[in-house]
């Protein structure tokens, strides 16, 4: 069985060295967080998501979620392990503690989602998606509809869904069809069909809270006459008890590529008389209240990308290390050895390694960013950090989650023929992989939200800010010999890349809108690939001062410095060839006629 | 009724440990501790029985280094009311353990100790007997059953031939097995409230008891590697085997 083992170390090297978790401790109403208090969490998150969840994850697999009549039965001991997350409290980490959540900081709460990911996929869609329901009545909710979900969300009692998508609005969400239908007693009664709903239907709790786009009678074309309503699976009586069964049903769930254990319902609404709901904020401003979540979702599956390459690359190590197979090369007659003693085995390893690692990084600061964004007393301080998380939201999605089908398929290499057989379990991971640079908008969603709204808009101001701090890292290694030039050397590289790309954007974005964003995933995919080796290198130099303190656990350092080394020669050095893309791509992917292809 | 639970801070089970070049002990620089697993267990059954409304509070005690306070709040986050750490550098063996331990039932006066059988570290198995002698209390280790009623607890021991139950007065002292309970994973409200119970530290001068070791280790080595076995060609040299070169037989 494939272990999990929650890589407690490293989290806690980034969240103390490069993403500041003093300084987010320092922050109003996080005065009860403490490195003691994190590291308990930690220690107790890691032996939940490696003791209950990680063992359910082949089965899930395998077993997959089952519709019949439309009833969803989860995977054989999904129901228990779910009471057992939710007793444990681990659905209210994040929450206001209004309604019974901890109120921890999203650095926190970033480092246990990794695992519950990490450990299982399928499972941990539903508190995130059940998060996202609640951080939008948190928002835009009305006391009384507050009073009557949340507590009962937060404690994991009853779940929650976004029901966004319907068949001819993916992508473009101004094409949603869903009517709601005012009634008068301020209820409305919503008719449509969605798809796509995570957790939609099943059978872990006695309610679901969906939260759906809908339009009003009156409501203007596009995405200006969407509004979002509440509409729960069933009717909440007085008292807070579940109660008449509302007109919204499971048709069916897909048959996926992956993630089978997440059921994908095809929910249908009003089709015997209209689903009841009611209203979340003002009429026709749906959208912009997913808008303003959407970083959170966004962020969210950037960490299923990282989580899934953490897995994947532990997978991968330990049937490198059981595997024996050949000589040692170089050694005559030697005896059989590891395969992990192959020198290509060992770079695919370090390549999973080192942009796990460089995911980590960049994941996590921009998690402490986002405390410091929503809870700094200062303002200045807060607009900065916000527009850092702004920009660095698309990167953190888009990078993460398409690298971690590049890594999960290097680690079904490192397995040879047996990575291509099901029951070793590698290619699960390849295959829950490939859902994340697709749901939640799909990577040329982020790289186009990258170079217009995040670089362009703001003629490149902040992404100017970040390359000076880029710059700052680089003259500090500059100034060392070892490792630390080459590092220096590819970062500086790296950075200048960007540079080159970032100026192709901003003199082409308004000129030849087209051209651009030939070259916007390309930049993503760069600027993602600099930002980890800034991160990478900020914590060799971090690493170097520890040993040079004699501090901790030197091994853990040597391999810090060791594994930014690869990275920088191995994975900064790509940053070049795509920004040769970015500039002079267009030419060649647009120039066909249709009838060419 | 109070319970006082020991619990120890070692060496995580999953680590592997390395004997240090010099043989002087094994090295645990920058290597991962945790709580003993049979004082988890411990814990655990004391939680239950305070659950079960047999124990009115249980009180966890550690005694080493200032780290120990991490697995006396681990014990508090599983259900623990309080702590007590008695805080010395000094390296401790069992005998001054079950001295503290004495010092301490003394003063908080529990109806129970429960122990873990023995510290996966050095594996002694002897503070709960000595703490009990220390008493003059009775003992019934390596319980895979506990039921507490009437003042008096039904223990059932795990030993060679099977089970054996036994009934004791208390005060006692019981030691757990690995069968008695699975410890829970600790809620995160409770992580978090375990951070605000008290935690009191006192040092063993202040309980009158000298700590300093009375047995000195001469050498640690690591456990000879396994060597390659031989074939034999019939039963009479395997028999021969055995008893002339294993003498197992």
């Amino acid at each position: 069985m494939s272990q999990y083992t929650a890589p407690i170390r490293d989290m806690q090297f980034v969240m103390r060295e490069l993403a500041g978790l003093d300084a987010v401790a320092a922050l109003p109403g996080c005065e009860e967080v403490s490195p003691d208090l994190v590291d308990a969490i930690l220690e107790e998150a890691g032996k939940f998501a490696g003791g209950v969840l990680a063992p359910l994850n082949k089965i899930g697999d395998q077993h997959g979620a089952k519709w019949q009549d439309g009833k969803v039965t989860t995977v054989p001991g999904w129901k228990a392990a779910y009471e057992q997350f939710a007793e444990a409290g681990w659905t209210a980490l994040a929450c206001d503690p209004q309604y019974g959540g901890q109120g921890l900081p999203k650095l926190i709460s970033t480092a246990v989602m990794e695992m519950w990911k990490s450990a299982n996929m399928a499972f941990s869609l539903c508190p995130m998606l059940t998060n996202g329901a609640i951080e939008a009545l948190m928002l835009r909710g009305t006391d009384a509809q507050k009073d009557m979900y949340l507590p009962k969300m937060v404690s994991g009692e009853w779940t929650g869904t976004m029901n966004l998508t319907e068949p001819q609005a993916g992508s473009d969400l101004a094409a949603v069809r869903t009517r709601a239908e005012p009634q008068g007693d301020g209820t409305y009664k919503i008719f449509g069909q969605k798809i796509f709903i995570t957790y939609g239907e099943h059978d872990l709790t006695d309610n679901i809270i969906h939260l759906v786009l809908a339009r009003l009678p009156d409501a203007p074309e596009g995405v200006k006459g969407i509004s979002l309503f509440v509409v729960p699976k069933f009717l909440v009586n007085e008292d807070g008890s579940p109660g008449a069964r509302n007109d919204v049903h499971c048709v069916s769930i897909e048959h996926k590529l992956g993630i089978h254990a997440s059921p994908t319902a095809v929910l249908a609404f009003g089709d015997s008389g209209g689903a009841i709901g009611t209203l979340v904020g003002e009429p026709n401003r749906g959208l912009e209240y997913m808008f303003i979540m959407m970083n959170e979702a966004r962020f969210a599956v950037g960490m299923e990308g990282l989580a899934l390459s953490e897995r994947a690359y532990q997978h991968a190590l330990q049937y490198a290390r059981d595997r024996i197979q050949g000589t040692e090369l170089g050694v005559r007659g030697g005896p059989k050895v590891s395969i992990l003693q192959h020198p290509d085995v060992r770079r695919m390893l370090m390549s999973m390694k080192s942009q796990t690692e460089a995911m980590r990084a960049l994941a996590y600061v921009v998690g402490a960013a986002t405390d410091l964004a929503h809870l700094h007393p200062d303002e200045g301080v807060r607009a900065r950090n916000q527009a850092f998380v702004d920009l660095m939201i698309p990167v953190v999605k888009g990078w993460c989650t398409e690298n971690s089908v590049d890594i999960a398929s290097t680690g079904v290499q490192v397995h040879g023929g047996m990575g291509f057989i099901e029951e070793t379990g590698a290619a699960q991971h390849l295959r829950d992989a490939r859902i994340t640079p697709i749901y939640e908008g799909t990577t040329a969603i982020q790289a186009n939200d990258l170079i217009g709204r995040k670089i362009a808009r703001e003629a490149g101001a902040t992404i100017q800010g970040v390359v000076a701090e880029m710059r700052k890292v680089q003259a500090e290694l500059a100034a060392k010999d070892g490792d630390f030039t080459a590092i220096g050397r590819a970062l500086g590289n790296g950075i200048q890349a960007v540079e080159e790309a970032v100026a192709y954007i901003l003199a082409t974005y308004n000129a030849d809108i087209k051209a651009a964003h030939v070259g916007s995933v390309p930049f993503l995919k760069l600027l993602g690939i600099v930002a980890g080796g800034w991160q990478m290198a900020r914590a060799a130099l971090v690493a170097e001062r520890k040993l040079a303190q004699g501090e901790g656990d030197a091994a853990f350092y040597q391999a810090k410095i060791v594994t930014a080394r690869f990275y920088a020669d191995h994975v900064l050095a790509q940053a070049s060839g795509l920004s040769y893309a970015v500039v002079n791509g267009a030419a060649g992917a647009l120039a066909l006629s249709d009838e060419q292809f | 009724m109070k319970i006082l639970v020991p619990v120890k801070r070692v060496v995580d089970y999953n680590v592997k440990v390395r004997v240090k070049a010099d043989g002087t002990g094994v090295d645990i620089a920058s290597v991962k501790m945790s709580m003993n697993p049979f004082d988890e267990i411990a814990v655990e059954e004391a939680v239950r029985l305070k659950e079960a409304g047999v124990a009115a509070e249980v009180v966890a005690v550690s005694c080493g280094i200032a780290a120990c306070q991490e697995t006396l709040r681990a014990a508090m986050a599983i259900g623990a009311d309080r702590g007590i750490l008695v805080e010395t550098d000094v390296d401790l063996q069992p005998l001054a353990v079950a001295k503290l331990l004495k010092a301490l039932t003394d003063k908080e006066a529990p109806q129970v100790v429960i122990c873990g059988k023995q510290a996966i570290d050095d594996d002694a198995n002897q503070t709960g007997q000595m703490l009990a002698a220390l008493n003059g209390w009775p003992q019934a280790t390596f319980a895979s059953k506990v039921t507490i009623a009437d003042g008096k607890a039904a223990v059932t021991r795990e030993i060679d031939g099977g089970l054996e139950t036994l009934e004791l007065s208390l005060p006692a002292v019981i030691t757990t097995d690995l069968r008695l309970n699975e410890p829970r994973y600790a809620t995160l409200p409770n992580i978090m409230k375990a951070k605000k119970k008290p935690l009191e530290i006192v040092k063993p001068d202040e309980l009158g008891v000298d700590v300093a070791p009375r047995l000195s280790t001469l050498r640690v080595d690591e456990p000879p590697k396994r060597s390659a076995g031989v074939r034999v060609a019939d039963v009479a040299q395997l028999v021969d085997k055995l008893k002339n070169e294993a003498k197992v037989i």
